[in-house]
This record gives structure tokens, sequence and C-alpha cells, in this order.
């Protein structure tokens, strides 16, 4: 990448906005930010065990990543456990019997129920419990997709360079130009049946491009690299040269990019569902679709909005704070 | 330099040209269509065919992308289908392309006032409890989904208080006059002041709902610069020959902590300036975010394509700017 | 630097000067307007849900542009408030031929467009001719409601419904039709066939209507039209989504009692909620039923329109062979517990049908009973054709709401537990209303789906007719079956009856032979779809076919 900018700017740039960046769930603020990650390409070189020894001891006293990384444990324990712990059947309509739609379209709290039930008289207290499972699958599969897509087109790019550089990156460039959102909401309405996968597939879609650039960044960075050009010379095969001395080095920037990704994913499943292109079968609860799904009972029974989008508020909280201090403490410039 | 930017403005033609036939084609992909959302319940098949004549979308795929490339290239997207019936799209973009503006420069402008100072005052208190503190409440406005916090700004702030509007860009009843269809700017220079403070009022809340991503960014950016540069030497050596806090501060530290920052800006700008979805649409602000995700939904294909295309230019455009601006600014690199 | 420094605040200088220079308050500062009695608000704001599509009726297709066009235009027959009957408006009386296929109507003598040009039988005919006159564009799409009832345009005089139109005298237009139908004449009273002013549609050019990429291009006329009625239009503010009417002044009947109305245009329906409790609109269309309780609590009136519309459950014997047998599709329907999903998912005063036609409709059999909800029926019924256990590709509609299903999902649900409890497999299928559902039932995709209509005005016709009359392609795919041909041989013969009553009786007949022989699908429920508005709205009086009249209404401050 000939690019006529200081690359240690640049690189200073990305980092930064690589990992803020990601974070968003809102519009398109989240691609342009994304854009500058890879634009330079230009991304930490080398990433020794010091560094890594040196960033867990600064993690371990730092406020920030302990708060995130409770409230993400607590989740990821919580979506396992959670039909132990929940009440009740977060698919039965339990007081259904009591729905109706002009005088009791949301039957209340009570004994047992603590925060009443949904329009379909399904307890709502274990439906959240109960939908912090599918809440993670979608934000870690999501992320999961997106990574092996922008894995796939990263490493196709950064490794063979030239001519398949250009046209990947152009691809690329295609995806991030249109509004990530609108992105999602495309795909999500390609799907000739709406569920829970299309819905991930849509996330992850909008995030294949942010991790591809990502990706490339940081193999070019390699290519150039005194090890990898120890190895060509020592005449390693090329394919060797990429998965084992590459990729393992360029994961850095990706794995706190991807744990960034999975708060924002959690919080695009929501919107999604608030605009109609969420997953249409409710059984199973998961927390962004109990909040799309609330929109319309809102004004006269927030509560069934106010839970799942604290949920949704404090775990996407964790996942990007546990992001946050990553980056910071797998910056080689900030160890001070 | 000059190099540099005819090559970028070469592969933007090129990101464009690739980009309106994929929108083309993935836009008739989509299940669906103009004609099912024009007659609704009143589908037959014999108007479904007539109508698909009379729109010439019985032609075959190729022959529809040739005549809409030739229109294109005159400048003619057709008109809307269902948004604005007989307007034409691009028209209809210049219409709503100002509201959208409108909302970037106030919702910056508030990321830009809070974000510089707070990110300011938390690298100079750096690992203090205010520092950690408010890095963790910079990201909760990110773990908020938009939607949501718009409900809460407008409970609050609109039917409670009753101290800002609920939603739109003008108070119905003002007749306003609109010649540039910013109405801040409009009411100014038409002298109907009312007009314009009542422009400004329904600004509010969805510039803060906006605001929380960049403000996210811009305080991060500027908290990692600043602490960076408080790192340099010039800045230690301003200290020891005792130089007072508010000199080292105003010249040194801030004039070269801001570089960054400023880019970031440009970016985050460029990536409103394409249109927020979720919150256009909650406060019913009539932006291209809007546009869009009605034209989706209405499978509108003419303003879609014109709003798509542009939102790509701008965002290209917005990129390259930053990249010259970086430039301009940093005089490290105007020596290469 | 230093030169964007000084220059960037000198260049917004000059371009504001510059702007200043042209941009002049064009705003009637309206001190005349106000003066409407001391505590009456002088403006009425109306949150419609969606965009008016273009101020000429005659190429609008959807209810938020009729809402509009209806306070401005009047046709020949206009529809009395509160119901779904026809009354005089532009025509004081009117008169079939002996054969129903020439009608005279007599005019009111005292009425005037808004430009000044007299409406008389001249006018009435230079309208239909206008409308009948169509070019291949307008013919193709938006002239939609033209190719409804009258089937055909000029170019292709020979099929359609309207032939002629004379003036004899000024308070006389006759019109001449190639057969007699029961949608004549009440079919004169949809918005789309409102009279305009000849002048204006002249000079406006109005039927130019020209393809435009992949859309229509209207003439300037549809932008700026000239009607009769109480309201007209003062301006369509597009980047504020709002269009504002003003009084008539020198309006033929009774004057508006208000002298603007606002209507802004709020496409989500929560955010009109919250519009209409922080006072900023006075009412707002289409609340959802599940509001209906928080808003009636908070002082709002809920105005409930009888139900003018059907849900059904369409079958398709084509896809699914087992349909063919009537013992299926009767035990689909008996073993649907309609009284339940009407009571638990559809908002008060919703009925469960026992025909494709509200009660409001002529032609409505009285005597037909519901089918019964008897599972075990249900399941001997299945036993005899031999169709236990049979799956069914049922499939429902999802990012819609529509007045006979506020909430598709729901009902669905209900039904599909019913279906399933007699021994059924469903096989769940759901798309995006625009997203292929409606393609996908026009093509015969599904087995069986969810589906409705709304009447446009009240002819039987307009229910059954559209159901089942065009034997060649109908949802319901009647063509497939033995009774098929022969059901639409007697709708066309029903409509073409002359004699009100003898027609009536005829499409009773025909309603009961549908249920209890035919039942090419199943009849779910009428729902009555309601508008809110605020305490101090006073004078609104709902209307079955969305047909309010805001002329009558007064706001309270």
């Amino acid at each position: 990448m000939d690019n006529p900018l200081n690359p240690n700017r640049k690189k200073q740039r990305i980092d930064d906005l690589a990992a803020t960046a990601g974070t968003g769930g809102g519009a398109g603020s989240v691609a342009v930010a994304d854009l500058t990650v890879g634009d330079a390409g230009h991304i930490a070189e080398s990433t020794g065990v010091s560094l890594i020894a040196s960033a867990w001891s600064r993690l371990r006293r730092d406020p920030v990543f302990l708060l995130g990384a409770f409230i993400t444990l607590a989740f990821v324990l919580l979506a396992i456990f959670s039909p132990l712990i929940a009440p009740h059947d977060p698919t039965a309509g339990l007081l259904l019997k009591e729905v109706r739609p002009q005088t009791n379209p949301i039957p209340g709290a009570r004994p047992g129920y603590p925060f009443g039930a949904d329009s379909s008289g399904r307890d709502i207290f274990s439906r959240l419990i109960v939908g912090s499972r599918q809440t993670l699958i979608v934000g870690v599969m999501a992320t999961l997709f997106g990574f092996i897509g922008g894995l796939t087109l990263g490493t196709l790019a950064g490794a063979i360079g030239g001519w398949v550089d250009s046209v990947v990156m152009r691809v690329v460039d295609v995806m991030l130009s249109i509004p990530s959102l609108l992105l999602a909401f495309s795909v999500a309405a390609i799907a000739a049946r709406p569920s829970q996968w299309t819905v991930i597939v849509a996330i992850a879609t909008v995030q294949v491009p942010i991790f591809a650039r990502l990706l490339r960044g940081s193999m070019l960075a390699q290519r150039g690299s005194d090890h990898v050009l120890a190895a060509r010379a020592l005449g390693v095969k090329p394919s060797a040269i990429v998965f084992r001395h590459m990729l393992p080095n360029s994961l850095s920037p990706v794995i706190v990019q991807a744990t960034l990704v999975v708060a924002s994913a959690i919080i695009d499943a929501a919107a999604l569902s608030f605009l109609g292109l969420g997953n249409p079968d409710d059984r199973q609860p998961e927390w962004g679709q109990m909040l799309g799904k609330a929109q319309q009972y809102i004004y006269d029974h927030p509560a069934l909005a106010i839970w799942p989008a604290l949920c949704i508020i404090v775990v996407a909280l964790g996942f990007t704070l546990m992001g946050e201090s990553l980056r910071e403490a797998l910056d080689p410039k900030s160890r001070r | 330099m000059l190099r540099f930017i005819i090559r970028r403005m070469i592969q933007m033609v090129g990101v464009v040209v690739v980009l309106s036939l994929l929108v083309f084609l993935w836009l008739r992909s989509l299940p669906g269509g103009t004609v099912s959302a024009i007659l609704g319940e009143k589908a037959t098949p014999e108007r479904r065919a007539a109508l698909e004549k009379a729109l010439g979308l019985d032609q075959p795929i190729y022959v529809q992308y040739w005549q809409f490339a030739k229109r294109a290239l005159h400048g003619d997207f057709g008109a809307s289908t269902k948004v604005l019936p007989g307007t034409d799209a691009f028209d209809l973009f210049m219409q709503r392309f100002p509201a959208t503006i409108e909302l970037s420069i106030v919702a910056i402008i508030l990321a830009v006032g809070l974000g510089i100072p707070l990110g300011y005052m938390a690298a100079r208190r750096h690992n203090s409890l205010f520092d950690n503190g408010s890095i963790v409440a910079s990201l909760v406005g990110v773990a908020v989904p938009v939607f949501f916090l718009a409900f809460l700004l407008k409970y609050y702030f609109a039917i409670k208080l009753h101290w800002l509007p609920v939603s739109g860009r003008q108070s119905a009843g003002l007749g306003a006059t609109h010649t540039t269809g910013f109405f801040v700017l409009d009411g100014l220079l038409t002298r109907e002041y009312d007009a314009a403070w009542d422009a400004i009022k329904h600004l509010i809340l969805p510039s803060l709902a906006l605001a929380t991503i960049p403000f996210a960014v811009i305080f991060r950016i500027t908290r990692a610069s600043v602490l960076e540069v408080l790192d340099e030497d010039y800045v230690r050596t301003a200290e020891s020959k005792g130089l007072t806090s508010r000199v080292i501060r105003g010249r040194h530290v801030l004039h070269n902590a801001l570089l960054p920052v400023v880019t970031t800006i440009g970016l985050q700008t460029g990536g409103l300036l394409v249109g927020a979805i979720l919150t256009e649409r909650v406060f019913n602000f009539g932006g291209i975010g809007d546009t869009v995700a009605q034209a989706f939904e209405q499978r509108d294909y003419g303003v879609l394509q014109v709003c798509i295309l542009m939102a790509a230019i701008t965002f290209v455009v917005v990129n390259l700017l930053v990249d010259i601006a970086y430039a301009v600014i940093d005089p490290r690199v105007r020596t290469r | 630097m230093k030169f964007a420094r000084k220059a960037a605040p000198a260049a917004v200088a000059a371009l504001a000067l510059t702007l200043t220079a042209c941009a002049q308050s064009d705003r009637d500062t309206g001190g005349d307007t106000a003066k409407s009695g001391g505590d009456v608000k002088d403006t009425i704001t109306f949150g419609a849900a969606g965009a008016p599509e273009l101020f000429d009726p005659f190429y609008a297709t959807d209810g938020e542009t009729f809402r509009v066009t209806r306070q401005m235009m009047e046709g020949l027959v206009g529809i009395k408030a509160g119901t779904a009957e026809i009354e005089p408006e532009l025509a004081k009386s009117w008169e079939p031929s002996a054969d129903g296929k020439t009608w005279t109507f007599k005019l009111r003598d005292d009425v005037k467009f808004w430009d000044g040009e007299p409406f008389n039988g001249e006018a009435v005919c230079y309208n239909m001719e206008r409308m009948f006159d169509q070019n291949e564009v307008a013919a193709g799409g938006p002239a939609g409601y033209w190719a409804d009832v009258m089937g055909a345009f000029k170019s292709d005089a020979a099929n359609a419904l309207y032939q002629s139109c004379t003036a004899p005298d000024p308070t006389t237009a006759v019109i001449k039709i190639s057969r007699s139908t029961s949608k004549f004449p009440t079919a004169l009273s949809l918005d789309s066939f409102s009279m305009q002013s000849p002048k204006a549609l002249k000079e406006g050019d109005a039927n130019n209507v020209t393809k435009q990429g992949e859309g229509f291009g209207y003439p300037a006329y549809s932008k700026n039209p000239v009607g009769t009625g109480p309201y007209k239009l003062d301006k369509y503010d597009e980047a504020n989504k709002t269009v504002t009417l003003v009084r008539n002044d020198d309006y033929w009947g009774e004057k508006a009692k208000t002298a603007k109305i606002v209507f802004k245009i709020i496409p989500d329906e929560s955010t009109r909620r919250q519009e209409l409790e922080a006072g900023s609109i006075d009412g707002y269309d289409l609340p959802n039923p599940a509001d209906w309780k928080g808003l009636k609590e908070a002082g709002n009136d809920v105005l409930v329109r009888p139900a003018f519309n059907i849900l059904y459950l369409g079958l398709n014997p084509e896809k699914n062979p087992k349909l063919k047998d009537l013992k299926v599709r009767q035990a689909l329907y008996y073993a649907l517990n309609r009284d339940q999903m009407v009571k638990t998912q559809l908002p008060e005063g919703a009925t469960v049908a026992t025909q494709f036609m509200p009660d409001t409709v002529s032609g409505y059999n009285k005597d037909l009973k519901p089918y019964a909800y008897d599972p075990d029926k249900a399941k001997s019924l299945l036993k005899e054709a031999g169709a236990e256990g049979m799956t069914l590709t049922f499939a429902y509609p999802s990012a819609v709401s529509r007045p006979y299903m506020p909430d598709p999902q729901k009902i669905y649900e209900a039904l599909r537990g019913d279906l399933e409890a007699v021994g059924i497999k469903v096989n769940v299928v759901t798309k995006p209303w625009n997203g292929g559902y409606l393609d996908t039932v026009d093509n015969g995709g599904f087995d069986a789906w969810l589906l409705g209509w709304t009447g446009d005005y009240d002819s039987p016709d307009n229910f059954i007719g559209t159901f089942f009359a065009n034997l060649k392609a109908n949802d319901f795919h009647t063509s497939a079956t033995s009774y098929g041909a022969q059901l639409s041989k007697d709708l066309q013969a029903a409509d073409a009856i002359v004699d009100e009553n003898e027609r009536s009786a005829a499409y009773q007949k025909l309603n009961q032979q549908i249920m209890e022989e035919y039942l090419p699908g199943l009849a779910i429920s009428h729902s009555p779809p309601a508008l809110v508005v605020s305490k101090k709205v006073k004078g609104l009086v709902a209307s079955p076919l969305t047909a309010e009249e805001f002329s009558t209404v007064t706001v309270t401050k």
C-alpha cells in the first residue's frame, strides 16, 4: 500500500479508531470510522510475548477491564446455566388467558412473575434469563461469521497482493460505502425465510469488510517484516509463511475488534428487530427481539422495553469495556 | 499530491460504477417489488402485468440496466414510485439532504464540544477515578440502542416536561418559508426568527441521540492523543523549564494533540452525512436515512439507487478530503 | 491554514449576503384567519401515517392521499356520514333506464370550482371523458381505480364499462354504460372519480402521465388541483412533511367550521401517539389496538369505525390437492376457534365472519351461521376424507399491519394452534408484506395464507366479485375446482340484475352457496379500525370507508 501519508500517524489513528469505532450500534458512523482502520494499513508490527505478558500485568490492575470482564463472565455463565435458573418455561403462554387486546394487553407483575408477562402471556423474567443464551449466540456467531468472511478476503488480499489485492479491496470499498444498517437489512430482507440465522448473517455481513481491511493491513505490514523476509529467504513455502508466520502475528488487533463487534452485533440485532426485519419467530427469546417487539407497547407498558434494554446495555458495555482495555493494553505505545 | 488526488478520483469513479451495477442487480433480486408495493391487496396477475409493462420491469434485466445507465449518465435517475410519487429521485435526494446535513452538523458540534474537553481532562488525570469514570460514561452512550435512547429522550423532554418537540423538523402550523432547505438558515435569512428557533428546538433531541457515538470516538482519540503528547520530550522540557501549566496546555499539548482529532472529526461527519436510519426514523426527521429506509420498505428503486450512490460518493469524497486535510495540516507528510 | 482561518468567515458572510438577497419570507402573517371565535382554534392538526402520493385523486391509489383529496374534491355521488351508504352530492338525484345501461344525473346548479368555472353537465362529461381517455402509461398503473371499476380505457373502448357521457342541459348529465351492474352508481362515490375543474385540467395538461425511469412522472396539475370541496390546497411542504389546506370561503354548502387543516406526516405509529400525548397533533389515524385503552385513559376519544373489511384464510387446491375435497376445507373451518381468536387478538367490536362480506354491504345474508368450533367434527371429517395428519404450508405476512389484521403473527399463532390440535402438520412460512408475501400469494405459492380486503364502496361485487368472479386468475384458484366456472358465471349474472331487491336476493343466495357448498376459502373475521382524537376535537364522524370529513370539526383551545 503506497500511501503517501505518514505511516506512524496513520497507525495510531487506526489503532484508536479500530477499537472505538466497532462498537457503534447506530447508523452510518460505524462504517466510516472503521474504514480508517484499514485505510492506512499499518498496524502494530510485532507483538512479542513480552508485550502480552506486560499487557496482562496491566490489565489485572485496570478497573475498567475488570468491570468489563466481570460483566462478560457473568453474562456467559448466565447464558450457559439459564434454563436451570429460569422459574418458568419462557415459551409457555402461562398468563395468555388474561390477555385482552383492549383491556389488558400486557398482564402485570405479580408474585412469581416479578416483571409480569408479555402480550402472549409469557413470563418476562424467565424470558430475560433464557434470552441471554440466544443473545450470546447472535453476538458470537455474527462476530465469528464476520471474522471468517473478513479473514478469507483479507488473507487473500494481504497474502497474495497484486491484482487480487486490488479487486478484493475494491469489493470491500463498495461494501463499506453502503450505510451499514442498510447493508444489514437488505441482507436480512433477501432471505426467503427470515430466522435467527438471517439476522446473524446480516449483521456479520456488515463486519466482513471491516475485518478484511484490518487483517489485510496488518498482514501487509507483516509481509515486509524481518521474520517473514527471513522465512522467505530460507525457502519456506508461501502457504506456510502465510499461515504460520503472518496470520498469527496479525491477530491481536483483530481479537480486540472481535470483542467490540460482539457488543455491536447484539445492539444491531435489536435494531433489525425494531425495523421489522428481525427473527419473526419469537418463541425462543432473544433480548434484541424482545426490545424491538416491545416498541408497539412502549408508551403504556415501558417495562416491556426497559428490562431487555437494560440487559443489552449492560452486556454491550461489558464487552466494549473489555475490548477497550485490551486495545489499550496491547498497544505498545501506551506502555509506560 | 495531485497525482494522489487524481488516482483517488479515478478509483471513486470505479467504485461508483461497480456499485451502481451491484445495487441495481441487488434491488431486483429482492423478493417482492415495486409492483406489489403499489398494488397491495389489489394485485391481480393482470394488473401486475400491466404495471410491469408500464414501468418497463418486464424487460430483461440487462436491458433495464443499460437503460438505467444511459439515463443516469444524463443525470436522470427516474421518478420516485412510492416515497413521493412522480418526484424526480435526484430532486428528492437534494430535498432531503439538507435535513441530514443540518442534523449531522449539530450532532458533531455536540460531540466535539463534549468530547475534546472531557478527553483532555481525562488524559491529564490519567488512571484517576475521573479518567475511568469518563471512559465508562462515554461507552454507555454507545451501548444504548439508539431507538431506545430516543424514546427516553422524547418521553422526558417532550411529553413529560414539554420543553422540546417530539419529532419532525418544524412545528406543523408554522407555515415557515423554505428557500435553502436548511430550516434554521431559512429562518434567519427570511427573518422568521421564530421559525429558526423552532427548527433549532427540533434539532436538539435527535442530535443528542446521534451524537453518542461520535462523542465516544472523539473523546477516546483526544484522550489517547493527549496522553501520547504528554509523554513527548518537548512537553517534559517545557515542564522542566518551569513554564506554567496553562502555557504548556495551550501552546504545546493541545496544539499537537488535536491534529489526529481533526481528522477523526472529519471522518465522523462523513459517517453521519450518509444518513442515520434509526435516529431519523424515530424522530421523523425527513433526511436521507429516513428516506432510504422508507424507499427500501416500499421498493422505490429510483430513490434507493440515487440515495445509495450519493451516499457512496459522499463517503469517498469525505475520506479523500480528510486525507488531503491531513497532508495539509501535518507538515511531516507534506515534505514527502 | 492562515488563509483558511480568515477566508472561511468571509466566504460564509458573502454566501449569506447572496442568499439574503433572494430569500423573502412568503409567509402570510394571517391575522384574518385567526378570528374564528374565542375558544375555538383555527387549525386542526392531524397525524397522517403516510405522505399523499399526489393531489389529483384520479391517479391516486391509497387512503393517505384520499384523506387529503376528500376534503377538497367531491363526486356526483357522496357518502352519508358514518355509513357506507351513498347520498346525493354534486348530483341532486339520479335515475337509471329500465335496462340499467343509461343513467341520468340531475346536477346542482349552485356549484362553482375554486377557479370560478361553473359546475354543470359539460363539466361532468369533460371529467368522464378525461378519465376514459388515458395514455398507455397511465392506463398501466396510476389510473388503477378506473381500471378496476370500468375495466378498460378509450384505447380498448369495446371492453369498457363506460360508454359515453352527454349533457343535454346544464343541470343534466347522461352517462351510458355497456351493461347493467351493481357498481353503478355507487362506484361514482370513489374519491378517484371526483369532479375537477375542466379549465384547470386542460391548462395543467392533467392527463400527461409519463414514464420516468422506473417510476411515473405526473403533470403540474397533480400538484395544484382545482375542485369544489370545502377546503382548498394551500401548501405541501415536502421537506417538512406537512400538507396544509385552507377553507374554501365560496363553498356551495355549509362552510367548513375550522379555517385550516394541517396534515402532519408521521409514519411511525408510536411517534404519532407521542405527538398526541404531547399535544402537538389533535388526532391521528389507525392507533394500535393495544393503545386504545391507554389513549382513552388519557382522555382521548377513540372513534371506532364500523368494520367494512374481511380477514380470510385463502386456500389453494392447486398447490395442495387435499384441499380439493370440500370435507377437508370444512374440517379446517371447524377446527378453528375463531371466537377465542377474535376475543383475544382483535380489537373491541371485531366479529366472527359468517361470509365473505361485512353486514354493512347489501346482499349480506343474515341467516348464515358461523361454522362452530368443533375439533371432533373436524377430526372425523378429515378421517372421512382420508386426510388425517395432512401437511399444510400455511403463511402469514410480516412487517405489516392492516385494518383487518392488526398483528398478523398473533392471529396466525392462534389459528395455527387450532389446526395442529386436530392433527394437521403446519409448515410455518412468513414473508414481509412487500418483500415477497403478496407476490407468492399471486403466484399460488402457499397452500393456505392470511389475507383480507377492505371495501372501496358499498357493493357486494366489490367483495365476493373481487374474490371469485374472475375465473382465469383469482387467488383462490377456483378454476381448478368443479364449481369455479359456475360461481363466476352466477356472480356476473347477479351483478347485472337491475332491480335492487332482486339483486340483493341473488347475492344472498350466492353467499349461502359459497359458504355451504363451495367454501373456496375460510372467512375469518371483521375487525373495526379506529382513529383517535383528543377530547378537544368535536364533530368528527368515523366512517366505515375511512371517508371522514373534516369540515364539521372544531377544536377547542
